[in-house]
């Protein structure tokens, strides 16, 4: 249940969504773009989400892509995770698509939404960051691509009236060696205390992380210690933890502490899993 | 601009054409139980976790709660009033899948789409599948009991 009235629109092409959204926005609609739906709904019903207006981009054919073009996987934003899982072209990102909400709710979580949206989570730019995958951006100003990390600042950097269309990814980075771990405070349910996502090409362990900040990341220093065989696997991984952004998340879900010691051990499985030659 | 909020739509529910009239924000699990009487889909959490709301899209299984009526014009909709003695619906019988029968209908939608979409599911699909929905009355090996029974005839009738 929506406890307020909008207005819905589905564009046929990124043309029509950008003029919509130019539109709404001079009559003061403030709209939102609008993928699944699954967040817009449930923040709205409790008043988390206010809007007059949503553009629905399912209809957007680039923003439902799942191609291959030169060498490079093709990913339409509107792809919702379930599809994303039953095609597997990027089997890393499978596993950390399989990890987010439940089976149903994949049906119409997208990937876009998933990246975008208010939940601070956002799983699925774990295996994006470390694939160093492009973003297609369209907007008020026309499409631009972009490397998704170099706009990812705690959250991707959008402009207003600007949506992503797609993402890009290395084909032959895709099915590189990779590790994936979700740990909960319980079982299977709920948001993580830590999720790690890595994957090794060239010999170098490239890792991003969830649930450690109030936002994912993928770090330079964090990757330095971790890649640094001149020192034992514990030292690497200490210093590792140490370089992570703050704040550390402290909260009812599990305090910074034990998030801290379960990234730790985490850490320790994917340089193991990974084959970094050294015991632990 | 479009500035009316509400909209006569076309909905195709269960093989016939409904007309509503309904707000554009309105999800589908309001407008079926509301709007068309459709009472089969059960409000519970209405946020997406407990699955009683769950309806078949063009055959996909999704949280009513969760969707806009809208969104749905131009596709088949199928809620449990729609199932015609689906031989999921005869294993939950068999098996006396459910308690206070709540849950059942999401439960029956959701077991019937990965019937007809995974004969051959194996066990891990199975709970990825089943994990979507929240028993309160605990019936859950009764569930998985009449879900691999149901799974089995359908493949048995697939291979043969």
């Amino acid at each position: 249940m929506v406890p307020f009235d909008f207005a819905y629109y589905r564009p046929q092409s990124i043309a029509e969504a950008t003029a919509l959204f130019a539109a709404l926005e001079r009559d003061g609609k403030r709209p939102l773009y609008y993928g699944g739906g699954t967040e817009i709904i449930t923040l709205s019903r409790l008043n988390l989400v206010r809007t007059a207006a949503v553009i629905d981009i399912k209809s957007i054919p680039e923003c439902r892509s799942l191609d291959v073009d030169n060498g490079s996987l093709v990913l339409g934003a509107a792809l919702s995770l379930g599809e994303l899982e039953e095609a597997n072209p990027f089997p890393l990102l499978t596993k950390a698509a399989r990890e987010v909400a439940d089976r149903t709710a994949r049906n119409q979580i997208t990937l876009g939404g998933n990246i975008c949206g208010q939940i601070f989570y956002r799983e699925t730019a774990l295996p994006l960051f470390v694939a160093e995958a492009d973003v297609i951006i369209a907007g008020p100003y026309g499409i631009r691509q972009c490397r998704f990390l170099d706009l990812f600042h705690q959250q991707l950097q959008l402009g207003r009236g600007e949506f992503v269309v797609q993402f890009k990814v290395d084909r032959a980075t895709a099915t590189l060696p990779h590790f994936h771990r979700k740990r909960r405070k319980q079982g299977e349910v709920g948001y993580p205390l830590v999720t790690i996502a890595a994957l090794k090409k060239d010999g170098t362990v490239r890792v991003a992380l969830s649930g450690i900040c109030p936002f994912p990341f993928r770090s330079a220093d964090v990757e330095a210690h971790l890649n640094d065989r001149n020192r034992p696997v514990g030292e690497r991984i200490q210093a590792a933890v140490d370089a992570f952004p703050r704040p550390i998340l402290h909260d009812i879900e599990g305090s910074a502490d034990y998030r801290l010691f379960v990234a730790a051990q985490l850490l320790e499985d994917m340089l193991r899993e990974l084959g970094d030659g050294e015991t632990v | 601009m479009e500035e009316t909020t509400k909209r006569e739509l076309v909905l195709h529910v269960n093989g016939e054409q409904r007309s509503i009239v309904t707000r554009q924000a309105e999800t589908l699990l309001f407008v079926l139980r509301d709007g068309l009487g459709l009472t089969g889909a059960k409000p519970g959490c209405l946020n997406g976790d407990c699955g009683a709301c769950t309806v078949l899209v063009d055959g996909t299984p999704i949280k009513s709660c969760m969707m806009l009526a809208i969104e749905t014009v131009g596709k088949e909709i199928t809620t449990i009033e729609g199932l015609d003695d689906a031989p999921i619906q005869h294993a939950f019988v068999r098996h006396f899948a459910f308690q206070c029968g709540y849950c059942t209908p999401g439960f029956i939608m959701n077991a019937h789409a990965l019937i007809e979409r995974h004969p051959g599911a194996d066990q891990a699909t199975i709970q990825e599948w089943l994990e979507s929905n929240i028993c309160r009355c605990t019936s859950y090996q009764e569930i998985e009991a009449a879900v691999k029974e149901a799974l089995a005839a359908k493949k048995a009738k697939t291979d043969s």
